[in-house]
Protein backbone atom coordinates (compact mmCIF):
# COMPACT_ATOMS: atom_id res chain seq x y z
CA UNK A 1 0.00 0.00 0.00
CA UNK A 2 1.51 3.47 -0.75
CA UNK A 3 0.69 6.45 1.24
CA UNK A 4 -0.61 9.91 -0.53
CA UNK A 5 -1.08 13.15 1.14
CA UNK A 6 -3.70 15.34 1.07
CA UNK A 7 -1.24 18.64 0.21
CA UNK A 8 0.25 16.81 -2.54
CA UNK A 9 -3.10 16.24 -4.75
CA UNK A 10 -3.96 20.29 -3.25
CA UNK A 11 -0.81 21.56 -5.52
CA UNK A 12 -0.78 19.38 -8.19
CA UNK A 13 -4.66 20.12 -8.72
CA UNK A 14 -3.99 24.01 -8.25
CA UNK A 15 -0.88 23.68 -11.02
CA UNK A 16 -3.02 21.88 -13.45
CA UNK A 17 -5.95 24.40 -13.77
CA UNK A 18 -3.50 26.97 -13.80
CA UNK A 19 -1.88 24.54 -16.78
CA UNK A 20 -4.71 23.63 -18.27
CA UNK A 21 -6.03 27.16 -18.88
CA UNK A 22 -2.63 28.34 -20.71
CA UNK A 23 -1.37 25.99 -22.39
CA UNK A 24 -3.24 23.37 -24.85
CA UNK A 25 -1.76 19.83 -25.79
CA UNK A 26 0.16 19.26 -28.76
CA UNK A 27 -2.39 17.08 -30.14
CA UNK A 28 -4.38 20.37 -29.95
CA UNK A 29 -1.92 22.98 -31.64
CA UNK A 30 -1.21 20.39 -34.66
CA UNK A 31 -4.78 19.78 -35.34
CA UNK A 32 -5.34 23.79 -35.81
CA UNK A 33 -2.10 23.93 -37.75
CA UNK A 34 -3.08 21.64 -40.08
CA UNK A 35 -6.65 22.49 -40.52
CA UNK A 36 -5.61 26.32 -40.88
CA UNK A 37 -3.42 24.90 -44.10
CA UNK A 38 -6.98 23.40 -45.44
CA UNK A 39 -9.70 25.63 -44.88
CA UNK A 40 -11.54 26.85 -48.09
CA UNK A 41 -12.85 30.02 -47.07
CA UNK A 42 -10.30 33.02 -46.24
CA UNK A 43 -11.87 34.82 -43.53
CA UNK A 44 -11.98 30.91 -41.84
CA UNK A 45 -8.69 30.87 -42.56
CA UNK A 46 -7.90 34.03 -40.98
CA UNK A 47 -9.77 32.70 -38.17
CA UNK A 48 -7.80 29.77 -37.84
CA UNK A 49 -4.75 31.76 -37.87
CA UNK A 50 -5.74 34.16 -34.93
CA UNK A 51 -6.31 31.17 -32.78
CA UNK A 52 -3.29 30.13 -33.00
CA UNK A 53 -2.21 33.71 -32.50
CA UNK A 54 -4.15 33.35 -29.52
CA UNK A 55 -2.50 30.31 -27.98
CA UNK A 56 0.79 32.45 -28.47
CA UNK A 57 -0.46 34.76 -26.21
CA UNK A 58 -2.20 32.96 -23.91
CA UNK A 59 1.45 31.11 -23.10
CA UNK A 60 3.66 34.19 -23.16
CA UNK A 61 1.81 36.66 -21.74
CA UNK A 62 -0.18 34.34 -19.23
CA UNK A 63 -3.64 35.32 -20.04
CA UNK A 64 -6.03 32.52 -20.17
CA UNK A 65 -6.82 30.76 -23.64
CA UNK A 66 -10.01 31.83 -22.93
CA UNK A 67 -11.95 33.94 -20.52
CA UNK A 68 -14.16 31.01 -19.55
CA UNK A 69 -11.74 28.98 -17.77
CA UNK A 70 -15.07 27.13 -17.10
CA UNK A 71 -16.63 24.52 -14.52
CA UNK A 72 -13.83 22.53 -13.53
CA UNK A 73 -14.20 18.88 -14.36
CA UNK A 74 -11.84 16.67 -12.61
CA UNK A 75 -11.51 12.54 -13.62
CA UNK A 76 -9.43 11.08 -10.44
CA UNK A 77 -8.64 7.43 -11.61
CA UNK A 78 -7.47 5.78 -7.92
CA UNK A 79 -5.44 3.11 -7.55
CA UNK A 80 -7.15 0.73 -5.14
CA UNK A 81 -3.76 0.47 -2.91
CA UNK A 82 -3.28 3.62 -2.51
CA UNK A 83 -4.25 5.39 0.63
CA UNK A 84 -5.10 9.02 1.00
CA UNK A 85 -4.08 10.83 4.40
CA UNK A 86 -3.86 14.03 5.68
CA UNK A 87 -8.14 14.97 4.94
CA UNK A 88 -10.91 14.59 3.06
CA UNK A 89 -10.00 13.43 -0.85
CA UNK A 90 -12.70 15.53 -1.97
CA UNK A 91 -11.54 18.79 -0.16
CA UNK A 92 -8.66 18.57 -1.04
CA UNK A 93 -9.62 18.43 -5.27
CA UNK A 94 -11.64 21.67 -4.30
CA UNK A 95 -8.99 23.25 -2.38
CA UNK A 96 -6.68 22.93 -5.12
CA UNK A 97 -9.41 24.12 -7.82
CA UNK A 98 -9.83 27.09 -5.68
CA UNK A 99 -5.82 27.51 -5.10
CA UNK A 100 -5.52 27.80 -8.93
CA UNK A 101 -8.42 30.02 -9.47
CA UNK A 102 -7.50 32.26 -7.67
CA UNK A 103 -3.72 32.52 -7.72
CA UNK A 104 -3.66 32.41 -11.71
CA UNK A 105 -6.22 34.87 -12.45
CA UNK A 106 -8.68 32.26 -13.65
CA UNK A 107 -12.55 33.44 -14.02
CA UNK A 108 -14.73 32.30 -10.91
CA UNK A 109 -17.52 30.77 -12.59
CA UNK A 110 -20.00 28.45 -10.70
CA UNK A 111 -22.78 29.36 -8.59
CA UNK A 112 -23.37 28.08 -5.30
CA UNK A 113 -27.29 26.68 -6.47
CA UNK A 114 -28.51 26.75 -9.98
CA UNK A 115 -31.83 28.69 -9.18
CA UNK A 116 -30.97 31.22 -6.95
CA UNK A 117 -27.17 31.44 -8.62
CA UNK A 118 -25.07 33.11 -6.20
CA UNK A 119 -21.44 32.63 -7.06
CA UNK A 120 -19.13 30.70 -5.00
CA UNK A 121 -16.59 33.47 -5.59
CA UNK A 122 -13.63 30.69 -6.11
CA UNK A 123 -15.19 27.88 -8.60
CA UNK A 124 -15.76 25.42 -6.29
CA UNK A 125 -16.86 22.92 -6.23
CA UNK A 126 -15.43 20.92 -8.78
CA UNK A 127 -17.33 18.41 -11.23
CA UNK A 128 -15.43 15.46 -9.86
CA UNK A 129 -15.80 11.60 -11.29
CA UNK A 130 -14.01 9.13 -9.23
CA UNK A 131 -13.24 5.55 -11.26
CA UNK A 132 -11.36 3.10 -8.76
CA UNK A 133 -8.25 1.15 -11.04
CA UNK A 134 -5.70 -1.02 -10.17
CA UNK A 135 -2.09 -0.05 -8.49
CA UNK A 136 -0.63 2.24 -6.31
CA UNK A 137 -0.70 5.94 -8.39
CA UNK A 138 -3.42 8.30 -8.60
CA UNK A 139 -3.78 9.45 -12.57
CA UNK A 140 -5.74 13.27 -12.45
CA UNK A 141 -6.89 15.02 -15.07
CA UNK A 142 -8.18 18.33 -15.14
CA UNK A 143 -10.17 19.27 -17.92
CA UNK A 144 -11.82 23.17 -17.01
CA UNK A 145 -15.36 22.98 -19.22
CA UNK A 146 -16.15 25.99 -20.91
CA UNK A 147 -20.06 26.53 -21.05
CA UNK A 148 -20.56 28.06 -24.29
CA UNK A 149 -20.07 24.65 -25.98
CA UNK A 150 -21.69 22.63 -22.82
CA UNK A 151 -25.09 24.20 -23.48
CA UNK A 152 -25.32 22.89 -27.01
CA UNK A 153 -24.58 19.38 -25.99
CA UNK A 154 -27.13 16.45 -26.16
CA UNK A 155 -28.04 13.27 -25.08
CA UNK A 156 -30.49 11.34 -27.42
CA UNK A 157 -32.21 8.07 -25.95
CA UNK A 158 -32.39 6.48 -29.02
CA UNK A 159 -34.11 2.68 -29.79
CA UNK A 160 -31.63 -0.34 -30.80
CA UNK A 161 -33.48 -0.42 -34.17
CA UNK A 162 -32.07 2.89 -34.80
CA UNK A 163 -28.65 1.37 -35.23
CA UNK A 164 -25.84 3.42 -36.98
CA UNK A 165 -27.68 5.50 -39.08
CA UNK A 166 -29.53 6.59 -35.75
CA UNK A 167 -26.22 7.76 -33.98
CA UNK A 168 -24.45 9.27 -36.93
CA UNK A 169 -28.21 11.82 -37.41
CA UNK A 170 -27.99 12.47 -33.96
CA UNK A 171 -24.48 13.47 -33.71
CA UNK A 172 -24.87 15.30 -37.36
CA UNK A 173 -28.32 17.10 -36.09
CA UNK A 174 -26.54 18.32 -32.42
CA UNK A 175 -23.37 19.56 -34.24
CA UNK A 176 -25.65 21.64 -36.68
CA UNK A 177 -28.40 22.96 -34.09
CA UNK A 178 -24.92 24.00 -32.38
CA UNK A 179 -23.83 26.27 -35.44
CA UNK A 180 -21.81 29.17 -34.18
CA UNK A 181 -22.39 29.42 -30.44
CA UNK A 182 -19.99 26.09 -29.76
CA UNK A 183 -17.06 28.02 -30.92
CA UNK A 184 -16.19 26.11 -33.69
CA UNK A 185 -13.86 24.38 -34.83
CA UNK A 186 -14.89 22.11 -32.43
CA UNK A 187 -14.32 18.81 -30.82
CA UNK A 188 -17.17 16.30 -30.55
CA UNK A 189 -17.34 13.69 -27.45
CA UNK A 190 -19.62 11.32 -28.34
CA UNK A 191 -20.55 8.30 -25.78
CA UNK A 192 -22.72 5.61 -27.05
CA UNK A 193 -24.32 2.97 -24.61
CA UNK A 194 -24.43 2.68 -20.64
CA UNK A 195 -27.43 4.39 -19.13
CA UNK A 196 -28.75 7.89 -19.33
CA UNK A 197 -26.10 9.10 -17.12
CA UNK A 198 -23.17 6.68 -18.11
CA UNK A 199 -23.10 7.85 -22.23
CA UNK A 200 -22.82 11.57 -21.04
CA UNK A 201 -19.98 10.52 -18.83
CA UNK A 202 -18.40 8.60 -21.86
CA UNK A 203 -19.17 11.61 -24.22
CA UNK A 204 -17.59 13.97 -21.44
CA UNK A 205 -13.82 11.49 -21.28
CA UNK A 206 -14.31 11.10 -25.15
CA UNK A 207 -13.02 14.86 -24.78
CA UNK A 208 -9.54 14.13 -23.24
CA UNK A 209 -8.76 11.45 -25.94
CA UNK A 210 -5.87 13.26 -28.30
CA UNK A 211 -7.92 14.63 -31.38
CA UNK A 212 -5.53 12.24 -33.55
CA UNK A 213 -6.36 9.39 -32.01
CA UNK A 214 -9.11 7.66 -33.61
CA UNK A 215 -10.80 4.48 -31.89
CA UNK A 216 -9.25 0.83 -31.11
CA UNK A 217 -12.95 -0.67 -32.59
CA UNK A 218 -13.13 -0.29 -36.69
CA UNK A 219 -16.81 0.31 -36.44
CA UNK A 220 -16.32 2.56 -33.99
CA UNK A 221 -13.09 4.16 -35.66
CA UNK A 222 -15.46 4.32 -39.01
CA UNK A 223 -18.26 6.16 -37.54
CA UNK A 224 -15.51 8.56 -36.48
CA UNK A 225 -14.02 9.30 -39.27
CA UNK A 226 -17.14 9.19 -41.38
CA UNK A 227 -19.03 11.71 -39.17
CA UNK A 228 -16.13 14.49 -39.45
CA UNK A 229 -15.99 14.48 -43.05
CA UNK A 230 -19.58 15.03 -42.50
CA UNK A 231 -19.83 17.81 -40.30
CA UNK A 232 -16.84 19.36 -42.10
CA UNK A 233 -19.12 19.49 -44.95
CA UNK A 234 -22.03 21.43 -43.43
CA UNK A 235 -20.42 25.09 -44.22
CA UNK A 236 -20.59 26.16 -40.67
CA UNK A 237 -16.88 26.74 -40.90
CA UNK A 238 -14.40 28.43 -37.72
CA UNK A 239 -16.54 30.89 -35.90
CA UNK A 240 -19.49 29.63 -37.64
CA UNK A 241 -18.82 32.42 -39.96
CA UNK A 242 -18.74 29.72 -43.49
CA UNK A 243 -15.50 27.39 -44.26
CA UNK A 244 -14.88 24.20 -44.87
CA UNK A 245 -13.31 23.18 -40.76
CA UNK A 246 -16.40 22.91 -37.99
CA UNK A 247 -14.89 19.89 -36.22
CA UNK A 248 -11.15 18.92 -35.68
CA UNK A 249 -12.32 15.29 -34.37
CA UNK A 250 -14.76 13.45 -33.18
CA UNK A 251 -14.10 10.79 -30.57
CA UNK A 252 -16.48 8.28 -29.67
CA UNK A 253 -16.47 6.02 -26.23
CA UNK A 254 -18.39 2.91 -26.28
CA UNK A 255 -19.77 0.98 -23.44
CA UNK A 256 -21.77 -2.44 -22.84
CA UNK A 257 -25.72 -1.13 -22.53
CA UNK A 258 -29.32 -2.81 -22.05
CA UNK A 259 -31.39 -4.84 -24.59
CA UNK A 260 -33.88 -2.13 -25.02
CA UNK A 261 -31.62 1.03 -25.10
CA UNK A 262 -29.39 3.09 -27.39
CA UNK A 263 -28.03 5.58 -25.61
CA UNK A 264 -25.82 8.25 -27.26
CA UNK A 265 -24.32 11.76 -25.40
CA UNK A 266 -22.72 14.23 -27.03
CA UNK A 267 -20.43 16.64 -25.39
CA UNK A 268 -19.63 19.31 -27.68
CA UNK A 269 -16.50 20.98 -26.81
CA UNK A 270 -15.13 24.02 -28.66
CA UNK A 271 -11.59 24.66 -30.23
CA UNK A 272 -10.31 25.52 -26.51
CA UNK A 273 -10.52 21.32 -25.42
CA UNK A 274 -8.30 22.13 -22.17
CA UNK A 275 -7.24 19.07 -20.41
CA UNK A 276 -4.09 18.38 -18.47
CA UNK A 277 -3.02 14.73 -17.22
CA UNK A 278 -0.98 14.22 -14.12
CA UNK A 279 0.31 10.71 -12.29
CA UNK A 280 0.51 10.97 -8.52
CA UNK B 1 -15.00 41.27 -47.46
CA UNK B 2 -14.62 44.98 -46.81
CA UNK B 3 -12.50 46.28 -43.76
CA UNK B 4 -13.66 49.39 -42.01
CA UNK B 5 -13.11 51.57 -38.98
CA UNK B 6 -15.67 52.81 -37.04
CA UNK B 7 -15.46 55.00 -33.69
CA UNK B 8 -17.89 54.15 -30.73
CA UNK B 9 -20.42 55.44 -30.11
CA UNK B 10 -21.64 56.40 -33.30
CA UNK B 11 -24.93 57.05 -35.33
CA UNK B 12 -27.58 54.85 -37.10
CA UNK B 13 -26.39 56.46 -40.48
CA UNK B 14 -22.92 55.09 -39.84
CA UNK B 15 -24.91 51.43 -38.39
CA UNK B 16 -26.92 51.53 -41.84
CA UNK B 17 -23.54 51.71 -44.28
CA UNK B 18 -22.60 48.85 -42.20
CA UNK B 19 -22.89 45.30 -44.38
CA UNK B 20 -23.40 41.65 -43.69
CA UNK B 21 -19.93 40.40 -43.73
CA UNK B 22 -17.88 44.00 -43.25
CA UNK B 23 -14.73 43.24 -40.90
CA UNK B 24 -14.74 46.15 -38.60
CA UNK B 25 -11.72 48.15 -36.45
CA UNK B 26 -14.17 49.28 -33.24
CA UNK B 27 -12.44 52.15 -31.45
CA UNK B 28 -13.78 54.14 -28.70
CA UNK B 29 -15.95 53.64 -25.61
CA UNK B 30 -18.04 50.10 -24.95
CA UNK B 31 -19.57 48.56 -22.52
CA UNK B 32 -19.68 45.16 -21.05
CA UNK B 33 -22.80 43.36 -20.01
CA UNK B 34 -23.91 39.79 -19.77
CA UNK B 35 -26.37 37.64 -18.50
CA UNK B 36 -27.05 38.86 -14.85
CA UNK B 37 -26.67 42.61 -15.52
CA UNK B 38 -29.07 42.70 -18.61
CA UNK B 39 -31.24 41.01 -16.23
CA UNK B 40 -30.91 43.95 -13.85
CA UNK B 41 -31.21 46.41 -16.50
CA UNK B 42 -34.49 44.66 -17.93
CA UNK B 43 -35.66 45.11 -13.92
CA UNK B 44 -34.85 48.88 -13.18
CA UNK B 45 -36.70 49.93 -16.70
CA UNK B 46 -39.69 47.99 -15.95
CA UNK B 47 -39.33 49.85 -12.54
CA UNK B 48 -39.33 52.94 -14.39
CA UNK B 49 -35.46 53.63 -13.00
CA UNK B 50 -32.70 55.02 -15.47
CA UNK B 51 -30.01 52.50 -17.08
CA UNK B 52 -26.34 52.85 -15.19
CA UNK B 53 -25.34 54.62 -18.50
CA UNK B 54 -26.30 56.33 -21.69
CA UNK B 55 -27.38 53.84 -24.04
CA UNK B 56 -27.82 56.33 -26.95
CA UNK B 57 -25.38 55.49 -30.05
CA UNK B 58 -23.52 52.64 -27.47
CA UNK B 59 -22.21 49.15 -27.99
CA UNK B 60 -22.38 46.07 -25.65
CA UNK B 61 -20.07 43.96 -25.63
CA UNK B 62 -21.37 40.33 -24.23
CA UNK B 63 -18.32 39.18 -21.99
CA UNK B 64 -17.31 38.58 -18.63
CA UNK B 65 -13.67 38.81 -18.40
CA UNK B 66 -10.72 36.73 -16.21
CA UNK B 67 -9.27 38.71 -13.72
CA UNK B 68 -6.60 41.26 -14.58
CA UNK B 69 -2.53 40.55 -13.66
CA UNK B 70 -1.22 43.58 -12.16
CA UNK B 71 -0.61 46.40 -14.44
CA UNK B 72 -2.55 44.80 -17.04
CA UNK B 73 -5.80 46.63 -17.95
CA UNK B 74 -7.81 42.96 -18.31
CA UNK B 75 -7.67 39.75 -18.27
CA UNK B 76 -8.75 37.28 -20.97
CA UNK B 77 -11.52 39.15 -22.67
CA UNK B 78 -13.75 37.25 -25.68
CA UNK B 79 -17.50 37.22 -26.22
CA UNK B 80 -20.14 34.94 -24.56
CA UNK B 81 -22.92 33.24 -26.79
CA UNK B 82 -25.35 36.22 -27.54
CA UNK B 83 -28.72 34.02 -27.32
CA UNK B 84 -28.68 34.54 -23.51
CA UNK B 85 -29.76 37.82 -23.72
CA UNK B 86 -32.46 37.79 -26.71
CA UNK B 87 -34.66 38.29 -24.50
CA UNK B 88 -33.47 41.85 -23.13
CA UNK B 89 -32.24 43.29 -26.35
CA UNK B 90 -35.22 44.26 -28.51
CA UNK B 91 -35.84 47.17 -25.73
CA UNK B 92 -32.41 48.47 -25.26
CA UNK B 93 -32.01 48.96 -28.99
CA UNK B 94 -35.63 50.74 -29.03
CA UNK B 95 -33.76 52.43 -26.22
CA UNK B 96 -31.09 53.78 -29.07
CA UNK B 97 -28.47 51.07 -28.21
CA UNK B 98 -26.67 50.60 -31.83
CA UNK B 99 -24.50 47.46 -31.60
CA UNK B 100 -24.09 44.46 -29.40
CA UNK B 101 -20.60 42.23 -30.13
CA UNK B 102 -20.84 38.67 -28.55
CA UNK B 103 -21.21 35.26 -30.72
CA UNK B 104 -23.70 32.99 -32.28
CA UNK B 105 -27.08 32.67 -33.44
CA UNK B 106 -29.96 35.74 -32.38
CA UNK B 107 -33.79 34.84 -31.91
CA UNK B 108 -35.61 36.60 -34.59
CA UNK B 109 -36.89 39.28 -32.52
CA UNK B 110 -33.55 40.64 -32.02
CA UNK B 111 -33.41 40.44 -36.05
CA UNK B 112 -36.29 42.88 -35.96
CA UNK B 113 -35.47 45.20 -33.50
CA UNK B 114 -31.80 45.71 -35.55
CA UNK B 115 -33.56 46.50 -38.60
CA UNK B 116 -36.02 48.62 -36.79
CA UNK B 117 -33.60 50.82 -35.26
CA UNK B 118 -30.62 51.10 -37.98
CA UNK B 119 -28.17 48.67 -35.31
CA UNK B 120 -25.57 46.12 -35.96
CA UNK B 121 -24.73 42.73 -34.40
CA UNK B 122 -21.24 42.01 -34.60
CA UNK B 123 -19.00 39.07 -34.01
CA UNK B 124 -16.34 38.64 -32.44
CA UNK B 125 -13.92 34.90 -32.36
CA UNK B 126 -15.40 33.10 -29.95
CA UNK B 127 -11.94 31.45 -27.95
CA UNK B 128 -9.95 34.08 -28.29
CA UNK B 129 -9.86 36.07 -25.00
CA UNK B 130 -6.57 36.47 -24.71
CA UNK B 131 -5.79 37.85 -28.74
CA UNK B 132 -9.09 40.36 -28.07
CA UNK B 133 -8.09 41.77 -24.64
CA UNK B 134 -5.16 43.10 -26.76
CA UNK B 135 -7.30 45.57 -27.98
CA UNK B 136 -8.46 46.86 -24.67
CA UNK B 137 -6.81 49.71 -23.26
CA UNK B 138 -8.38 50.23 -20.21
CA UNK B 139 -11.31 49.02 -18.12
CA UNK B 140 -13.51 50.45 -15.52
CA UNK B 141 -16.41 48.54 -13.62
CA UNK B 142 -19.43 51.39 -13.79
CA UNK B 143 -22.01 49.49 -12.16
CA UNK B 144 -23.17 46.17 -10.60
CA UNK B 145 -19.87 45.42 -8.99
CA UNK B 146 -21.43 42.65 -6.93
CA UNK B 147 -21.78 40.51 -9.87
CA UNK B 148 -17.64 40.59 -9.98
CA UNK B 149 -16.92 38.95 -13.61
CA UNK B 150 -20.93 40.13 -14.79
CA UNK B 151 -20.39 43.79 -13.69
CA UNK B 152 -20.77 46.44 -16.01
CA UNK B 153 -17.36 47.48 -17.35
CA UNK B 154 -16.68 50.41 -19.37
CA UNK B 155 -14.19 50.01 -21.80
CA UNK B 156 -12.07 52.02 -23.79
CA UNK B 157 -11.06 49.77 -27.29
CA UNK B 158 -8.05 50.38 -29.81
CA UNK B 159 -9.19 48.92 -33.19
CA UNK B 160 -11.13 45.63 -31.22
CA UNK B 161 -11.92 43.45 -34.22
CA UNK B 162 -15.37 42.63 -34.94
CA UNK B 163 -17.17 41.08 -38.33
CA UNK B 164 -20.98 42.33 -38.80
CA UNK B 165 -23.01 38.86 -38.82
CA UNK B 166 -26.76 41.17 -38.55
CA UNK B 167 -26.54 44.28 -40.31
CA UNK B 168 -29.26 47.00 -40.48
CA UNK B 169 -31.28 45.36 -43.84
CA UNK B 170 -31.49 42.42 -41.50
CA UNK B 171 -29.46 39.99 -43.75
CA UNK B 172 -27.11 37.18 -41.78
CA UNK B 173 -23.77 36.49 -42.00
CA UNK B 174 -24.28 32.99 -40.25
CA UNK B 175 -26.77 31.62 -42.91
CA UNK B 176 -24.95 33.05 -45.88
CA UNK B 177 -21.89 31.83 -45.21
CA UNK B 178 -22.83 28.31 -44.12
CA UNK B 179 -25.26 28.08 -47.66
CA UNK B 180 -21.65 29.31 -49.41
CA UNK B 181 -19.40 26.17 -48.16
CA UNK B 182 -22.05 23.52 -47.79
CA UNK B 183 -21.12 20.45 -49.87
Amino acid sequence: MRIIRVEEIVRNIKEMCIEANHYLTEDMKLALKEAEKKEKSPLGKQILHQLEDNLQIAAQDMIPICQDTGMAVIFMEIGQDVHVEGGLLTDAVNEGVRQGYREGYLRKSVVADPVLRENTKDNTPAVIHYDIVEGEQIRITVAPKGFGSENMSRVFMLKPADGVEGIKNAVLEAVREAGPNACPPVVVGVGIGGTFEKCALLAKKALTRPVGERSKLPYVREMEEELLEKINQSGIGPGGLGGSTTALAVNINTYPTHIAGLPVAVNMCCHVNRHCVRVL
Amino acid sequence: MAEKQITVPYDEKTARDLHCGDYVYLTGTIYTARDAAHKRMYEALAEGNGLPFDIEGQVIYYMGPSPAREGRAIGSAGPTTASRMDKYTPSLLDLGLKGMIGKGKRAEAVREAIVRNGAVYFAAVGGAGALLSKAIVSSEVIAYDDLGTEAIRKLEVKDFPVIVVIDGEGNNLYERAIEAYRV
